[in-house]
């Protein structure tokens, strides 16, 4: 009973000394964020010594955060939606209709996941670029309306589904599409929420395609703002610790509110963006 | 009625009415393809059709803006073995992606260890842990640069200890280190829960047998649960490699590939060759290059760790 005290004891101590590593920074941000420019430059507290709330005020008025703000909603709406539907109906033909050449584009769509994005983005850049969808929502969010790692997830949780629910609702006369819609969708929803989950986080996220494909503050995604910000305000720490923690928000809260869902999926399928 | 019933056991109707694919249902192929069709479309057009594309502009010397796309064959690869920056490129990858590799499974196993118990406050670890890794990238790059930053908290603490620490970014090895240190840092809580959940379907019988018989706890780890992990080992490495071959965001925010080419990953030099000097044949040829690591890697991991009989399916 002691030695076993001993032994939690012993983990909780390198458990937190591990947890205080990987939280430092996010303090270090918030601390930095309320102090005063001279602060930034003399003061190594980890706490807040002081509480300047209007430096977020001021980091918001120097860059148009909120256009980025806005622009990374409607990107990640876009994106999110697009999975949710496109990867659900694609996800749904893989697991129950049976249909020539299923196994090939299937196997083609896992090739493709091995690829790395390097190689497809020069290739999809141009084909945006001759679309005219440069600097547009449209070259933000179409290019990823559908993604192979969701219809994977998906398909994984459909098949696992009892087809009698099926049987039955077909006895009855329901047809596929309706058997998709009353049957599969409702079941899945923990499935659904996984998805949409690491959908946002992948589109708050994203740095690469955002900054190749938008070149004005109007279509600016948050991520770009704040790099371009960082850019420009390089030594106001203050300013840009604010600026940092403002855009990070979003991506902790869907964490914390959704903590469950993602864990489970990354458990269930082993893969990440 | 038959129809009612042929859709619900196609398999009877097989071969009947003389079509060479009785197998499949009309109406069933029809509503495939019309469920298909939508993801198909986007992932044909901007995924599958750019890996067919890359392959031929990475054997043209196109600017990326004119109509002709001039055929120079294996003229940007030749040019690629003559060029020193990428040779240093692939050097500081390949450092970046060891150091990656190594730190990933070592940071992910023993945090998993740890939290492989009944222990209080565990979902808590569990969530902090997991924090950087829903993080940006460009966020975490820029609190990292100002934590090692001269007047920054690390070089502060340091101070304060008495000693005179370095300027982290502006020397090559420590600012790879720190580009390093801060890749595991964003995935720490990613391999962990990886590992966690390998161990939690290992079987606790043997682990238990091997306690009665008096196996110590380092014993255990080293001689059983090192082993029966390796399918989740591999996993996590190849995670790594290609987290690392495609490491761009973090590098463009820490350093922005300096000091001297210090930290100039193969993205890196990728995104300046096609993006700011339009190259697009050299740039996709050096795209080429990360795929070919990645894959080559992956395989020479997959013999290495007894012939890939990994649980990822």
């Amino acid at each position: 009973m002691k030695r076993s005290t001993a032994t939690a004891l012993g983990r909780h101590a390198v458990l937190i000394v591990g947890a205080a590593f990987v939280v430092m920074p996010f303090l270090w941000m918030f601390t930095t964020s309320l102090q005063s420019r001279a602060e930034t430059y003399s003061n190594g507290s980890i706490l807040p010594t002081s509480w300047h709330w209007e430096n977020y005020a001021v980091a918001w008025e120097a860059a148009p955060f909120g256009q980025y703000y806005l622009n990374s909603l409607i990107m990640a709406a876009g994106i999110v939606g697009g999975h949710l539907v496109l990867d659900a109906f694609a996800a749904y033909a893989f697991a129950r209709l049976r249909f020539p050449l299923k196994n090939a584009i299937f196997v083609v769509l896992l090739a493709a996941l091995m690829i790395p994005t390097f190689v497809t983005i020069i290739p999809a850049y141009s084909l945006v670029a001759s679309f005219g969808w440069i600097d547009t929502y449209w070259g933000l969010i179409v290019p990823r309306l559908a993604d192979v790692f969701g219809i994977i997830l998906l398909r994984q949780y459909f098949a696992s589904i009892p087809s009698e629910l099926e049987d039955a609702a077909r006895i009855d006369g329901c047809s596929r599409v309706g058997i998709f819609f009353r049957i599969m969708v409702p079941l899945a929803l923990p499935a659904f929420a996984t998805l949409g989950i690491f959908s946002f986080l992948f589109a708050w996220n994203d740095f690469l395609w955002p900054l190749l494909v938008t070149n004005s503050d109007e279509l600016r995604t948050i991520q770009i703002g704040l790099s371009a910000f960082q850019g420009r305000y390089g030594t106001s720490w203050n300013y840009l610790m604010a600026g940092t923690l403002t855009a990070t928000v979003p991506s902790i809260i869907v964490f914390m509110f959704f903590q469950r869902a993602l864990i489970r999926g990354i458990a269930a399928s082993g893969l990440k963006d | 009625m038959t129809q009612l019933a042929s859709r619900v056991r196609p398999d009877r109707f097989r071969g009947r009415g003389g079509a060479p694919r009785a197998r499949y249902e009309r109406g069933e192929i029809l509503t495939a393809a019309a469920f298909l069709l939508p993801a198909l479309v986007v992932l044909g057009v901007f995924v599958i059709y750019p890996i067919i594309s890359a392959g031929y502009i990475s054997l043209t010397s196109w600017n990326g803006f004119s109509p002709v796309k001039e055929f120079i064959g294996l003229d940007n690869y030749a040019r690629l073995a003559q060029d020193p920056e990428f040779w240093n490129s692939l050097l500081v990858t390949c450092i970046y992606a060891a150091g990656v590799c190594l730190l990933s499974v070592a940071s992910g196993l023993v945090v998993a260890l740890l939290l492989d118990a009944p222990l209080r406050g565990r979902g808590f670890y569990r969530g902090v842990y997991f924090l950087p890794a829903v993080t940006s990238s460009v966020a975490a790059a820029i609190v990292w640069r100002y934590m090692l930053d001269p007047s920054g908290f690390v070089n502060t603490v340091l101070e304060g200890v008495g000693i005179q620490g370095p300027d982290w970014l502006q020397d090559r090895w420590l600012a790879l280190g720190a580009l390093t240190l801060l890749t595991v840092w964003k995935n720490v809580g990613f391999n962990a829960i990886l590992y966690l959940t390998a161990l939690q379907a290992l079987p606790e019988g043997v682990f238990e047998a091997a306690q009665i018989d008096g196996a110590s706890f380092a014993q255990r780890v080293r001689y059983m649960t090192v082993p029966l992990l390796k399918p989740m080992t591999f996993f996590v490495i190849v995670q790594a490699l290609i987290t690392s071959f495609q490491s761009f965001d973090l590098v463009y925010v820490l350093t922005g590939g300096g000091p001297q080419g210090g930290t100039e990953v193969l993205g890196m030099i990728m995104y300046r060759e096609a993006f700011r000097l339009s190259d697009f044949g050299y740039g996709t040829a050096i795209a080429f290059v990360t795929l070919f690591l990645v894959l080559g890697v992956t395989l020479v991991n997959w013999r290495a760790s007894g012939s890939g009989r990994s649980s990822l399916r």
